[in-house]
C-alpha cells in the first residue's frame, strides 16, 4: 500500500483556507489487470462494473416485459406462454428492475462513480470492502438468474412475494427451487449493499475536501446520501423476512404461514401471519421507492441546474425536503396495504402520513420549474431528458394522491391504475433521471460526447412512448382492469374497446424497447468514436469535472485535493466574467463577481 | 421553439383524453357512489395542479431558451414565496385528504341493520354462506374441512344449523338490504371484488376480514379476484345477483341450509351435538 502517498498542501492564494479536517488517504494501487479491472478497488471502475451489471440483468426484465404484454394483447403470438410463464415473467420482470437494476445502478453505479468525485475525495474511505460489495452483488445476480434453469423455474409469486402464495404449490416455483433461490439472492443482495452502503455514507461524511461543507455538497449527492442512509435503515427488514420465509418454507416454521387447507389436503402449519410478512416487506417497500427516487431527485436538480445555466432554486429547502421525504418515507408503509386486511382504522394514520409526504415532494417540482424561470435554458440531451423527467414524475406523483387517500385507494387498488402509477413515478421517472445522467457524465467517463442525433431520437421515443403507454392505463384501471390478469377482456363491463387500448399499449412498448436498443448501440459506438468534449463541456461547477485528467485518473485529483471556497451552483454570478465559478475557484481569482454563494 | 411545443401538446393531448376518453369506471351498482366523488374532485385538484406546472414549465422552456449574449437571473431562494407554495400545498393536501377520511369512516362503520353473510375463497372459486332464519353465521374452524364438511363447519355450535350453504359460483343478495360481507380464505390471500359494487378487501387466512355494502340496482354482477393467488388468479370468478324480494325469495328458496346438508349425505349423526346444543338452548 501507498507507494506514493499524496500530500495536502493548500496553496495560499490570498483566500481564507478551510481547516484540515481528513487525513490523507492511501490508496491502493493495482498492478495487474486482474487487481486494475476485475478485483478492482477504484471507486469509478467499481462504479461500471456495478452499472454494466445492472443493465444486463436489466435487459432480460426488458425482454420479459415485451413477452408480457405480447400475452396481453396478442396471446396468439407466444403460444408457447402458459399462465405459470406469466406469473414468473411479472414477478422476475419486478423484481430486477426495482432491486437488481435501479437500486443497483442508482447507488451502486452513480454512488460509486460520483461521490469521490463530487466530494473532493481520492476514494472511497473502504475500497477493499467497496470491492467486495461489487461480486457480492454481482454473486446476488448470478443466483437470480439461476432461478431461471432449475426445475419448476422462478418463483411466479408476484414481486411483493406475500405468503402464503409464495411458497404454496399452487404458485409457480413455490414448492420447488424458484422461491428459495429468489429469497437467498436477495439476502445476498442486501449483504453486498450494507458493505457499499456503509461505505458511501462514510466518505461522505469523513472523506470531504476541505471547504466542503455539507451544506455545499451537490444535490446529487445529498439525494444519494439519503437513499443510502434509507436503504441501510430498510433492508434488514427485507432480508429477516426472507430469512424467515425461508424457514416457514424449509423448516416447516409458522412466522408467517397460518393453518391452511391446500386443494384438500391439511398443512402443518399453524398460527403465522401473513401480514406480519406485509408489514415487513412494505417497511422495506415503502423506503425502496424512495431509495431510487431520492437520486433521481438529487441528479436532475444538478442536471437542471447546469443546462438552465442557473442555480437550482431554494437549495436549502431542496435539501431539507429530501431528509424530510427521507425521514416521512418510514412511517408511510401501510398505504400499500389499505385493502389487505389490517385494522381498518390503521388507514386514517396512514392516509394522513402519505398526504403530509406530497407536501416536500411538490416544493421540489416547484423548485425545479422555478428554476427554469429567468434561466438561460439550453436544450442538451440531458436538459431534454430532465424536462421529460418532470412531466412524467408529476403526472405519476399526482396519482400518488388518490392511491395515498384511502378511501379512493379501495376501487383503484390492484388495478392497472396502480400499475400505471408506479411505473411512471418509480419506473419511467427515474429512468429518464438515469438516461439524463448517462448522457451528461459519459464526457467524463470516456472523455467523448454521446452520439446527440442518436441521442435526440432515443429520448423523443422513450418520453413520449412510455407517456403514450402509461397515461391511458390509469383509464384501464378506472375500468376495474385488474392487474396480474394472465388473461382478460371477457368481462362484459369492460368494453371491447379496452382491448384495443391494451394492443396499442403492448405496440408502443416494444417501439420504446427497441429505443433502448439504440441507445446501447449509441454507447458502444460513441465510447470509442464519439467527438471528443475535452475538460469540462458543460461547463459545471461542482468538482467531478475540475480533476487533472480527462477521464479521472486514480486518485482521482492531482498531487493536491480541491479547495472548495462555494456551493456548486455558481452560475451566471453578476458581475463575473463567465457565467459559471467553479467550486474551487476562491473570492480572490474571480474579485468582479458580486454576490456569489459561498 | 420546437421542445417547448410538443411539451405542450403533451400537455393539451392529456386535458383531451381526460374528456373524451371511452374508458371510464362501470355505473355504479352500491350505496359507494361518495368514492366515486372523492376520485372526481381528487381529479380536479391535481389535475390542476399537473397543468400549471407543466405549462409554467414549457412557457419558460419556450421563454428563457438559450441566447449567446443573455445571463440567466440570480436568486438563490425566496423565503415568501416559497413559504406561499408550502402552504398552498398543504391547503390542497387538506382539501383531498379531509373528504377522503369522512368517507373512510363510513366505510369502516358497518350498519346496524346489515345483514352478515360470509364469502369463502380458496383457489380458484368462491363459496358462500348466508346465516338462515337465526341470523347468526355458525362458528367455523378451518381444521374442520373435510369432504364432508367443506365449510369447516363447527358441529356443535347450533347456530350453523340453519346457515345456507352455497358451493356455486353464484351468490343471490337482496335490493336496498345492507349486507356486511365477511371475508374468509382457506389457503392463501384472495380478494373478493365486484367493478360496480366499489368496495374491496383481502382475503387472509387465519383471519375474517369484512366491508360493507347497500346494493341499490337490480342486475348481475361480475366478481373478480383482485389478489394475486397462483396459477389461477385470473380465472377465479363468480356472480352476484342482486335480485329484487321476489326473485330473491325463490332463489333462496332452493337453496340448502347445513342440517339438511349433513342429512343428504347421511351423516346426520355427525351434527348431533349441535342438535342437542339447540335444544338446551
Amino acid at each position: 500500500m501507498a507507494a506514493d502517498s499524496y500530500e495536502d498542501i493548500a496553496v495560499g492564494k490570498g483566500d481564507p483556507i478551510p481547516a484540515l479536517e481528513v487525513k490523507p488517504q492511501d490508496l491502493y494501487h493495482a498492478k495487474s489487470f486482474w487487481t486494475r479491472w476485475i478485483f478492482c478497488q477504484d471507486a469509478k471502475v467499481i462504479g461500471i462494473q456495478y452499472s454494466l451489471t445492472a443493465i444486463a440483468i436489466g435487459l432480460v426484465a426488458l425482454v420479459l416485459s415485451w413477452l408480457m404484454r405480447l400475452q396481453l394483447a396478442f396471446p396468439e403470438l407466444v403460444p408457447f406462454l402458459g399462465a405459470a410463464e406469466y406469473y414468473q415473467f411479472v414477478t422476475m420482470h419486478g423484481m430486477i428492475m426495482v432491486i437488481y437494476l435501479l437500486t443497483a445502478l442508482f447507488l451502486g453505479g452513480f454512488g460509486n462513480f460520483l461521490i469521490p468525485l463530487m466530494v473532493g475525495a481520492r476514494d472511497m474511505v473502504f475500497p477493499y470492502v467497496n470491492m467486495v460489495s461489487f461480486w457480492v452483488y454481482f454473486l446476488a445476480v448470478l443466483v437470480l438468474a439461476a432461478s431461471f434453469f432449475v426445475p419448476g423455474g422462478p418463483t411466479g409469486a408476484g414481486w411483493t412475494l406475500y405468503p402464503p402464495q409464495a411458497i404454496t404449490s399452487g404458485t409457480p416455483g413455490g414448492d420447488g427451487l424458484g422461491i428459495i433461490l429468489m429469497l437467498v439472492s436477495l439476502s445476498i443482495f442486501v449483504v453486498g449493499f450494507t458493505m457499499g452502503g456503509l461505505n458511501y455514507v462514510i466518505t461522505i461524511l469523513q472523506a470531504r475536501t476541505r471547504g466542503m461543507t455539507l451544506m455545499r455538497m451537490p444535490l446529487t449527492i445529498w439525494g444519494i446520501f439519503t437513499a443510502t442512509v434509507l436503504a441501510l435503515f430498510a433492508f434488514p427488514a427485507l432480508i429477516v423476512s426472507c430469512i424467515m420465509m425461508t424457514l416457514d418454507n424449509l423448516l416447516g416454521t409458522s412466522f408467517f404461514m397460518p393453518a391452511i387447507v391446500e386443494f384438500g389436503e391439511q398443512s402443518e402449519y399453524s398460527g403465522g401471519s401473513p401480514i406480519l410478512f406485509q408489514h415487513l416487506f412494505w417497511f422495506f417497500g415503502h423506503p425502496e421507492v424512495y431509495i431510487v427516487a431520492l437520486p433521481a431527485f438529487g441528479i436532475v436538480s444538478d442536471l437542471i441546474s447546469i443546462h438552465a445555466r442557473k442555480n437550482i432554486f431554494g437549495y436549502r429547502m431542496m435539501v431539507w425536503a429530501i431528509v424530510i421525504i427521507g425521514a416521512l418515507s418510514f412511517i408511510v408503509w401501510a398505504h400499500h396495504m389499505y385493502v389487505a386486511g389490517m385494522n381498518p382504522w390503521f388507514g386514517f394514520f396512514f392516509a394522513t402520513t402519505t398526504l403530509i409526504i406530497a407536501v416536500p415532494t411538490a416544493l421540489k417540482v416547484y423548485n425545479w420549474v422555478i428554476t427554469l424561470w429567468k434561466g438561460n435554458i439550453q436544450l442538451t440531451i440531458p436538459m431534454l431528458f430532465a424536462l421529460g423527467f418532470i412531466v412524467t414524475f408529476v403526472n405519476g406523483g399526482i396519482t400518488g394522491l388518490f392511491l395515498g387517500n384511502v378511501i379512493v385507494d379501495v376501487p383503484l387498488s390492484d388495478t392497472y391504475f396502480v400499475v400505471a402509477h408506479f411505473h411512471m413515478v418509480m419506473g419511467i421517472a427515474p429512468v429518464l433521471v438515469v438516461f439524463g445522467a448517462i448522457y451528461h457524465w459519459f464526457p467524463l467517463i470516456t472523455g467523448r460526447f454521446l452520439h446527440e442525433g442518436m441521442g435526440k431520437f432515443h429520448f423523443w421515443v422513450t418520453f413520449l412512448g412510455s407517456y403514450a403507454i402509461y397515461f391511458p392505463m390509469h383509464y384501464l384501471g378506472f375500468v376495474g382492469v385488474p392487474r396480474r390478469y394472465y388473461e382478460m377482456y371477457d368481462s362484459e363491463f369492460m368494453a371491447v374497446s379496452t382491448n384495443y387500448l391494451n394492443q396499442f399499449i403492448t405496440v408502443m412498448a416494444i417501439i420504446v424497447g427497441f429505443a433502448q436498443l439504440l441507445f446501447l448501440f449509441n454507447i458502444i459506438v460513441s465510447s470509442k468514436f464519439g467527438k471528443l468534449s475535452g475538460k469540462n463541456p458543460w461547463k459545471a461547477c461542482s468538482l467531478e469535472w475540475r480533476t487533472p485528467e480527462v477521464p479521472p485518473g486514480h486518485g482521482n485529483f492531482g498531487k493536491e485535493l480541491p479547495v472548495v471556497y462555494r456551493w456548486a451552483y455558481d452560475f451566471s454570478v453578476p458581475g463575473a466574467k463567465e457565467d459559471y465559478i467553479p467550486q474551487d475557484v476562491g473570492p480572490s481569482e474571480v474579485p468582479e463577481a458580486k454576490a456569489e454563494q459561498t | 421553439m420546437l421542445v417547448a411545443f410538443i411539451l405542450f401538446l403533451v400537455i393539451v393531448g392529456s386535458i383531451v383524453f381526460h374528456f373524451w376518453t371511452p374508458w371510464w369506471w362501470t355505473e355504479v351498482a352500491s350505496n359507494w357512489g361518495n368514492i366515486d366523488d372523492t376520485i372526481i374532485l381528487t381529479f380536479w385538484v391535481t389535475g390542476a395542479v399537473f397543468v400549471a406546472v407543466c405549462l409554467f414549465m414549457s412557457y419558460c422552456v419556450w421563454r428563457f431558451r438559450y441566447k449567446e449574449d443573455r445571463r440567466a437571473d440570480y436568486e438563490p431562494e425566496s423565503p415568501r414565496l416559497e413559504w406561499f407554495l408550502t402552504i398552498l400545498t398543504t391547503i390542497g393536501v387538506c382539501a383531498l385528504l379531509a373528504p377522503g377520511l369522512i368517507v373512510w369512516n363510513k366505510y369502516v362503520t358497518v350498519p346496524e341493520d346489515a345483514v352478515d353473510i360470509e364469502v369463502m375463497g380458496q383457489q380458484w372459486y368462491w363459496n358462500y354462506r348466508l346465516p338462515g332464519p337465526d341470523g347468526k353465521l355458525g362458528l367455523t374452524d378451518l381444521r374442520n374441512i373435510t369432504e364432508d364438511n367443506p365449510f369447516g363447519m363447527n358441529l356443535d355450535d347450533p347456530n350453523g344449523l340453519d346457515d345456507i350453504l352455497i358451493e356455486a359460483d353464484d351468490l343471490h343478495i337482496l335490493l336496498g338490504q345492507s349486507v356486511k360481507v365477511n371475508l374468509r380464505s382457506i389457503d392463501v390471500l384472495h380478494d373478493f371484488y365486484v367493478p360496480q359494487f366499489r368496495a374491496k378487501m383481502d382475503m387472509v387466512p387465519g383471519t375474517v376480514t369484512y366491508y360493507w355494502f347497500t346494493p341499490t340496482r337490480t342486475g348481475d354482477f361480475e366478481i373478480l379476484c383482485m389478489e394475486y393467488c397462483g396459477t389461477g388468479h385470473y380465472a377465479m370468478k363468480g356472480r352476484v345477483l342482486v335480485d329484487n324480494e321476489e326473485d330473491y325469495k325463490e332463489w333462496l328458496s332452493e337453496q340448502i341450509n347445513f342440517e339438511e346438508y349433513m342429512a343428504s349425505l347421511n351423516k346426520t349423526e355427525l351434527i348431533q351435538l349441535a342438535l342437542n346444543n339447540k335444544e338446551t338452548d
